[in-house]
């Protein structure tokens, strides 16, 4: 059990603080305070892991293959455009 | 692979071959931002070819000021929106909580231990494996949280390109990324709980 300090944020404000700390928008007082739980919440670091994770994921979504037909009829538009 | 730079040269010079491989490079991108502007795969498509239309005819107005791929999105937004429904300017902003309040004591703090996916899950973090669960994810999310998250975590855009592109403040555009990214995780969370 964390004992709380009157100053001190609880893991429910923590969550909502993870996206402005990782865009490095938090003012520098509430950024120290933020690392602070995060040093003495194991439970918030692991949360700010998995959304540093979900962040990583989302990065390598794989396009879909583009479909043969699809890059013929664009082929075919090109030449038409170029010959305008 | 040959750089966006050298196609768009090679393109200016009517070289057909350099369109297609940007084609082939942007066009899926460009899909999935216009789905976050238009109802359907159709106007999404027609809005695509419309920009690849743009693209070639005004290729000499490209000064390489931006990156290419941000010229190419900033055109196809531009025609995204004129097909698209129109939107209210201020949206109604609802309550969002990035975990459920349902997991927190009467204290704020978690009411059972976050278990990490690290470690022993880590090998069920392949991307092969959560695809498409983000993917149908990200096509559920409201359309303004869709666009910043395709365009900064998919595309990886700064947040300065996407606040330009998306016309939105800075403290807006975090709002969008923080409600999207949390739902994104969630979803996730699900997923490997179920697995």
């Amino acid at each position: 059990m964390l004992s709380l300090r009157r100053r001190d944020i609880v893991c429910q404000q923590a969550v909502e603080m993870v996206t402005d700390y990782l865009e490095g928008s938090l003012p520098r007082r509430s950024r120290r305070r933020f690392e602070a739980h995060l040093r003495a919440c194991p439970n918030c670091a692991a949360y700010i892991e998995q959304i540093k994770l979900t962040i990583e994921l989302t990065g390598t979504i794989e396009p879909e293959d583009l479909t043969p037909e699809a890059k013929a009829d664009l082929t075919e538009l090109y030449r038409r455009w170029r010959s305008e | 692979m040959d750089t966006d730079l050298e196609l768009l040269s090679r393109l200016r010079d009517g070289d057909e071959e350099a369109f297609v491989m940007l084609v082939a490079r942007y066009q899926q991108p460009m899909l999935r931002l216009a789905r976050a502007y238009v109802p359907s795969r159709a106007v999404a498509e027609e809005a695509v070819q419309d920009t690849w239309m743009g693209v070639v005819k005004g290729i000499e107005r490209f000064e390489g000021r931006a990156a290419f791929k941000t010229w190419l999105f900033r055109i196809l937004i531009n025609r995204a929106r004129s097909a698209g429904v129109r939107e209210r300017r201020h949206a109604t902003v609802e309550p969002h909580h990035a975990v459920d309040p349902i997991r927190f004591d009467t204290n704020g703090q978690w009411a059972e231990p976050v278990e990490p996916w690290t470690g022993d899950s880590e090998d069920r973090l392949e991307a092969s494996t959560w695809g498409p669960a983000l993917q149908s994810g990200l096509e559920d999310l409201p359309p303004r949280q869709r666009r910043v998250l395709v365009l900064r975590d998919v595309e990886g855009l700064s947040c300065d390109e996407v606040c330009e592109l998306l016309d939105i403040s800075p403290g807006n555009q975090r709002i969008l990324l923080h409600r999207g990214r949390t739902r994104l995780r969630e979803i996730l969370e699900t997923q490997i709980a179920k697995a």
